[in-house]
């Protein structure tokens, strides 16, 4: 880690302000602390924003506000968070550790980065992520937590965040402030995929901070939602794969669904096509092993993760059906 | 300035130095250890304004104006062992003993989000009251607490001994 400069924001504007060119903010710190020791990322000053307000609210229309600041703990224990919006309950407490989310912000979890492992190995190994041009490792590497949708030729890495996926199936919406105001991006626009770029991971510029994140109202689908994740050890690990479902049911009929998947591709994975395909649909398993086939149809899988399209397909009938049952 | 098991202490010059280094190569704390120095194990689990952190993965200066409680402050006055500490004892919490300091931190803290009613993962129903602290529920809630000597069933067995021992 070269040497750098800590600085505490007083409030947002006191951030925004002192971050400069070179600096970046640190939340929780958790991954940002990590790949600056690593030397995966440099940086010449720290704004630290944890002690920033982190409040969640009750918006006008039934929706949630949380700020960035909140740590991932306190987002999973909060009453409203668990009665209403179960999936993203879940999802929070599926990842890392207990200690690891008492230090881990909302913004933080947000702008983690991938764990690629030759993206970690800033001496080892080539990445162009780490570095535009140098070649990518893991296309003939060890593959196997990487992607099978979206995915180019320069780039397989995943996004490891659970919070996200939960956030994606919810069509939460990215609150941010920057030199240019302020402006809201739905998440799933906010992650980008790699193309010949795989630098750029996110549509956040210079200096932007996240503010905060907004929930839409609770409705049926959300009321009734999961999240479930696959790991290779069933605590403290990071997904293969995991789906956030949720559904709803009126007369035998699928009338609400959302689907995201994570483990997949560099950004979570919005199942619209599965979504689609079952609108209307009865909800018997079948129709939900159809659906997500169809949505992986673009699969690409690599040489060591090819057992991710039957896990995606078997978890997510897995979930459906256990929401189908639950609401009928 | 930053408490350290109720010293107050000035916080370090070079900003690059983890709460952890703080306490093993300045203080000389060296209860609490580092085993991966990036998250990964948990032995460096130490108590924040009392809830539980990587001090590895904490930044000293991120400390300033906070309460920090380490292995070697949870005796207090007295030098009686915490009874989590005696738990551990009498249960073989332990082999080689290099993640019991992280261990029993973490688990002091777990007890507080089991009182609190805070959910984890294998919790059923998230919506419903304080969970019951079930060994599947203690497993999850102490995952981020790696044991290479794999002494975790009598971990957990001494947690169960103090979680018993304090709702009595
Ligand atoms: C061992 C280990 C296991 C883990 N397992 C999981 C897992 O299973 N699932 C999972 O989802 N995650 C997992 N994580 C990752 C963890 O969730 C992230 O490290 C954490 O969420 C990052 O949040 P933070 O506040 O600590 O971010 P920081 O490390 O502080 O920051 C991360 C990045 O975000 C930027 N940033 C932070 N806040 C803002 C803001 N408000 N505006 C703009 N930029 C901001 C920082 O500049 C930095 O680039 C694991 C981490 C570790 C170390
Ligand atoms: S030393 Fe901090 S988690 Fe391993
Ligand atoms: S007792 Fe040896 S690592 Fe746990």
């Amino acid at each position: 880690m070269t040497p750098l400069t800590y600085i505490r924001a007083s409030d947002r504007a006191d951030a925004l302000a002192r971050v400069g060119t070179d600096g970046r903010f640190l939340g929780g710190g958790t991954n940002l602390v990590d790949l600056l020791r690593q030397n995966v990322e440099q940086a010449s000053a720290l704004v630290d924003i944890s002690r920033l307000d982190g409040a969640i609210r009750e918006i006008e229309g039934g929706g949630l506000l949380i700020d960035a600041s909140v740590k991932n703990a306190a987002l999973a224990a909060h009453p409203i968070v668990r009665s209403r919006y179960p999936v993203l309950a879940r999802a929070l407490l599926a990842g890392a550790s207990a200690q690891i989310r008492n230090m881990a912000t909302v913004g933080g979890n947000i702008l983690q980065r991938t764990r690629c492992m030759y993206f970690y190995d800033a001496d080892g190994a080539r990445c162009n992520k780490r570095q535009p041009g140098a070649g990518c490792d893991a296309l003939d590497g060890f593959n196997r937590y990487h992607a099978i949708l979206g995915a180019s030729d320069q780039c397989v890495a995943t996004h490891p965040s659970d919070m996200c996926v939960a956030l994606a199936m919810l069509d939460a919406v990215v609150h941010l402030s920057g030199p240019a105001g302020e402006r809201q991006v739905p998440l799933m626009d906010f992650h980008v995929l790699p193309g010949d770029m795989p630098q750029i991971e996110t549509v956040l510029k210079p200096g932007e901070l996240i503010t905060g994140i907004e929930l839409p109202p609770p409705s049926d689908a959300i009321a009734n939602s999961e999240y479930r994740k696959v790991r290779d050890r069933s605590s403290y690990a990071f997904a293969l794969i995991s789906v956030a479902g949720g559904l709803s049911l009126a007369n035998g009929q699928v009338t609400q669904i959302r689907i995201a998947l994570g483990g997949v591709a560099a950004k979570p994975w919005r199942a619209s096509r599965a979504e689609h395909a079952l609108l209307g649909r009865a909800p018997t398993p079948d129709a939900f092993l159809a659906a997500i086939r169809e949505e992986l149809v673009d699969a690409q899988p690599l040489s060591g993760n090819a057992f991710k399209i039957g896990l995606v397909e078997r978890t997510t009938v897995a979930v459906l059906t256990a929401l189908a049952g639950a609401n009928a | 300035m930053i408490c350290v098991n109720g010293i107050e202490i000035s916080p370090p010059d070079d900003a690059r130095v983890s709460l952890l280094d703080l306490l093993r190569e300045h203080l000389h704390l060296t209860g609490t250890k580092k085993g991966c120095d990036q998250g990964a194990c948990g032995a460096c689990t130490v108590l924040l304004d009392g809830d539980r952190v990587l001090a590895c993965l904490t930044l000293a200066a991120q400390a300033e104006g906070r309460d920090v409680r380490t292995i070697e402050g949870l005796s207090g006055e007295s030098d009686d062992l915490h009874p989590l500490q005696r738990a551990f004892v009498e249960h073989d919490g332990l082999q080689c003993g290099y993640c019991t300091p992280g261990q029993i931190c973490s688990a002091i803290a777990m007890a507080e989000e089991l009182r609190r009613g805070d959910p984890s993962y294998v919790t059923h129903d998230l919506a419903a009251g304080p969970p019951v602290a079930t060994r599947a529920e203690i497993r999850e809630r102490m995952s981020g607490n790696l044991c290479r000597c794999g002494a975790h069933n009598g971990i957990v067995e001494a947690i169960e001994a103090m979680l018993a021992e304090t709702a009595a």
